[in-house]
């Protein structure tokens, strides 16, 4: 196998090792390529679809943090195809949730000209805050989908398979078993999950409780309380 | 799982339980499926400890199983009727006024779409298409294990098969019940491919230019040999009989009537490759495929045709049109949710279980022992150069028979449709929806033009799993395309974004254009979606998910105009018929804004349909609606701990218009 694949990206020529994603080779030239789902310490399920680009001789879009770069390769990240693709994620997102706490995608929102408001009388999807453990809130309203937080519990770092999947398709929401509060599930509290969530859909308790103008000694009693109940239990 | 019920009538049942679901044990992960069924054919439902039992006994997380009860339509977490009645509510079937069904029988057992009675004895839903579209209105019905097929006026244990054409070549055994071995007669062609090597066994099927039948159309020699040359042990010879596309009934047919015929394709495909696993993959809406197959693999066992270097065992869906597609299968087939994978790599090397696996539809297996009986050479005598062999053609919608119609590739769709008898009640053709409902719309243009795949790629149609479904001149075409639109919302995965929302929005705006509630820029809205969904989609479900919409446009721009443009319609027989329509859809709506007081089933179908009717529904149910969740919210906010509302419920109130 050759050292070495030559590919254009936008025109600009570029070698890589064999292997490399077309995310990564456009990195290395400074073509910045955005990316929603992709986490460097997760499994990529290219599912976002934000990072498609366009290869000559290939009939659909191709998700550039999959797919390797290969010799004579003519890639274009900003074509008219793509950018209708991009803008039309983006705005589908905006219309389904509350993205407020998702800077990146909001600057990508600008960068791309996609129009909040593009979709109207949208159903969104929308959830109550879960308040169940004294670790983290879970917002779904907030919840992008991008799997992450499932990919950790399970095969990508921390196995316990705490959560998963409730229903499909637009509806889909990230869930436990029957429903079940996070204390009564096989979680850890670990907080790798709340680590990876890009949208503070998952948000550390203390975090959640400073936002709603809670000083931190009145936390510090709640903590406490909560504790010696525990205990005499 | 301290508040699980250990009560002794809770343990007793929990025994049959066990002992139902012991079968499927040393399958692992892989028997979760299975064992979902079984234990739900004991209850009608699968409880929390049920499920908890499974994954104990499975060693599968529980998150996990929940995760897949829900993925699966036909799986239940909360308790149904004893007698579970689905009416199709898809095309063809709302040409044969499938909503009135539904509506008299609701009517008749005093309940609403998706409820069940207060006994606990009938649940009614609306279903995606059954694939008994020729014997429209479909109604499928399961009591306690035992299931009955009907059009709502009889009803038997199994469907009829209506059979014609120009040509019995696959279907010779068609049509009178199933055949057995005896009447099958000796694996002629199987004798004969063992007695070639397996290479020519392939180079035959290569020359024999066979493609897939299932929608793809890819060339299934050059399938079989990837395959043959990938490393990895065993091999797995995949049947996809998931026939979900709407429309599509062909391989019901073929499966009930002539198992044999897809068993001695398999045991081919087998030989050729090096395959010593077979799997058939069963749509769950076919349940009484199941008795003819099992029966007729037990034939072939006895007969010696299937033995320890081949086997073959069947899995069943649970009501999934994803699972249609040949990674998402494996996936199922693995005791996944169906979420379909990224490709590459591909089946031939990485198919079910991480293993090289062909996997062929079901008419595409049954062509592989004529072929190789008839020999390459003489079997592309059938058809034309490019486009070999006979094809099967599921007619349905206005045409006076429908049928599975096996014609050679190069008739006409004038010649399918006059062997159909012609639009019903010599009414014209206004349209026809081609390849299913991921395929595209053809009009009376199109009727000279040759059913081979090279003529219909030139016009733009394509062949799909050979769905002709014919709209007569009175249909409402934008009552077909909410439903269409509605249809992959509900089948959509969720995994990639373009189609998990892409479905949605489609859906809502052709309900608002069917609607007569069109709102400016709702038609760039469409194409951008459909284009996104189309271009950018990480499986054929959501790069087709568009494509009949998309056709639409094209043909009639008309049709995607507010009032004004609906004009045209004015005088025709249609529009008269298209309003009162609408009036009682809104009737219907308003009716159902009222439910809720008795059982309701919250499982993700129903919520589709009532989704979708109710936002043709009033402002008032709206605004309540949008009072709820805040109060909710604040509640939420204040009692820390205890936040979890039923989640299906709690979304379905939360989400605002």
């Amino acid at each position: 196998m050759a050292d070495s694949v030559s590919l254009t990206i936008d025109g600009q020529p570029v070698s890589v090792e064999p292997g490399t994603t077309l995310l990564n080779a456009a990195q290395q030239i400074g073509v910045d390529i955005p990316t929603i789902c992709w986490h460097q310490a997760t499994t990529s399920n290219a599912l976002c679809r934000i990072c498609v680009v366009e290869v000559e001789g290939q009939r659909l879009l191709q998700p550039a943090c999959i797919v390797k770069a290969a010799q004579d390769m003519k890639v274009q990240t900003r074509s008219e195809r793509v950018l209708r693709a991009r803008r039309t994620i983006l705005e589908m997102l905006a219309s389904t949730m509350d993205l407020s706490e998702a800077p990146a995608i909001l600057t990508m929102m600008k960068e791309y000209g996609a129009s909040a408001g593009r979709f109207p009388e949208a159903e969104r999807r929308e959830s109550e805050i879960k308040d169940d453990n004294p670790m983290y809130i879970r917002d779904y309203s907030k919840c992008l989908l991008c799997w992450r937080c499932v990919q950790v519990c399970a095969d990508d770092a921390q196995y316990v398979n705490a959560i998963n999947f409730n229903g499909r398709g637009f509806e889909t929401q990230i869930g436990t078993f029957f429903d079940k509060s996070i204390p009564e599930t096989t979680c850890v509290l670990c907080g790798q999950c709340v680590g990876v969530c890009p949208t503070g859909a998952l948000k550390p308790k203390r975090e959640y409780l400073l936002e709603q103008g809670i000083s931190p000694a009145e936390i510090s009693v709640m903590n406490t309380g909560r504790r010696k109940r525990n205990r005499k239990e | 799982m301290s508040d699980i019920d250990t009560s002794p009538s809770l343990s007793a049942s929990l025994v049959s339980i066990q002992s139902a679901i012991e079968p499927y044990l040393p399958l692992g992960r892989s028997g979760l499926l299975p064992a979902l069924h079984a234990a739900q054919k004991i209850n009608g439902w699968i409880s929390e400890p049920v499920a908890a039992e499974i994954a104990k006994s499975l060693h599968i997380p529980l998150a996990d199983v929940h995760g897949v009860i829900e993925f699966y339509t036909l799986f239940y977490n909360e308790p149904v009727g004893k007698r579970f009645i689905r009416v199709c509510t898809d095309q063809a079937c709302a040409l044969k006024d499938a909503d009135g069904l539904l509506n008299h029988l609701c009517s008749h057992h005093g309940i609403k779409v998706g409820e069940t009675t207060p006994d606990g004895r009938v649940t009614i839903e609306a279903s995606p298409c059954l694939g008994l579209c020729e014997q429209a209105p479909a109604v499928w019905t399961m009591d306690g294990g035992r299931w009955t097929v009907g059009d709502g006026s009889s009803e038997s244990d199994r469907p009829q098969s209506m059979v014609y054409g120009q040509m019995r070549l696959l279907t010779a055994n068609c049509g009178s019940g199933t055949t057995s071995l005896a009447q099958y007669g000796e694996y002629i062609a199987l004798k004969k491919a063992r007695q070639m090597k397996p290479e020519e066994v392939i180079n035959e099927v290569k020359s024999s230019g066979l493609v897939g039948r299932g929608g793809a159309a890819f060339p299934t020699g050059i399938k079989w040999e990837g395959t043959s040359k990938a490393s990895g042990s065993p091999k797995y010879v995949v049947c996809n009989a998931d026939e979900s596309e709407p429309g599509t009934f062909k391989d019901r047919v073929l499966l009930l009537d002539d198992p044999h015929r897809v068993i001695e394709g398999m045991a081919i495909a087998a030989y050729a490759i090096g395959a010593s696993k077979g799997i058939i993959y069963v749509r769950g809406e076919y349940p009484y495929v199941l008795p003819a197959l099992e029966n007729a693999l037990s034939e072939a066992r006895q007969a010696g045709y299937l033995n320890e270097d081949f086997d073959i065992e069947i899995r069943l869906g649970a009501g999934a049109y994803i699972c249609g597609e040949e990674t998402a299968l494996f996936e199922s087939i693995e005791g996944k949710r169906g979420f379909p994978r990224v490709k590459p790599p591909f089946p031939t090397t990485f198919g079910v279980f991480g293993k090289p696996t062909v996997i062929n539809n079901v008419e595409t297996l049954c062509d592989v022992p004529l072929i190789i009986s008839k020999g390459s050479a003489e079997y592309r005598k059938i058809g034309t150069e490019k486009s070999p062999g006979s094809k099967l053609f599921c007619v349905s919608g206005d045409v006076t028979q429908p049928g599975v119609y096996e014609v050679p590739f190069g008739v006409t769709l004038r010649d399918l449709l006059d062997m159909a008898g012609g639009v019903a009640n010599q009414k014209k053709m206004q349209a026809v929806l081609f390849g299913g409902a991921a395929g595209a719309f053809a009009t009376p243009a199109h009727l000279d033009v040759k059913l081979t795949f090279e003529d219909l790629r030139a016009a733009g149609l394509p062949l799909g799993s050979g769905v002709v479904m014919v709209f007569d001149e009175r249909r409402d075409l934008r009552d077909s395309l909410a439903r269409l639109g509605h249809f992959f919302a509900h089948e959509s995965c969720g995994k990639c974004y373009p189609c998990q929302m892409g479905t949605q929005r489609q859906m809502e705006i052709l309900n608002r254009i069917a609607s007569g509630k069109m709102q400016a820029g709702d038609l760039e809205c469409l194409q951008d979606v459909g284009w996104t969904m189309m271009d950018a989609s990480l499986c054929g479900l959501g790069q087709t998910a568009a494509s009949a919409v998309l056709s639409a446009v094209k043909l009639w721009p008309e049709l995607f105009k507010d009032e004004g443009g609906r004009m045209k319609d004015e005088g025709q027989v249609g529009s008269k018929k298209k309003n009162e329509k609408r009036k009682t859809k809104n009737v219907k709506a308003e009716v159902k804004s009222v439910k809720r007081k008795t059982q309701v089933v919250k499982k993700k179908s129903v919520k589709r349909k009532t989704q979708s009717v109710k936002r043709k529904t009033s402002t008032v149910k709206t605004k309540a609606k949008k009072a709820k969740p805040k109060a909710v919210k604040k509640a939420v906010r204040v009692k820390s701990g205890k936040t979890v509302v039923k989640k299906k419920s709690s979304r379905k109130t939360a989400s605002k218009r």
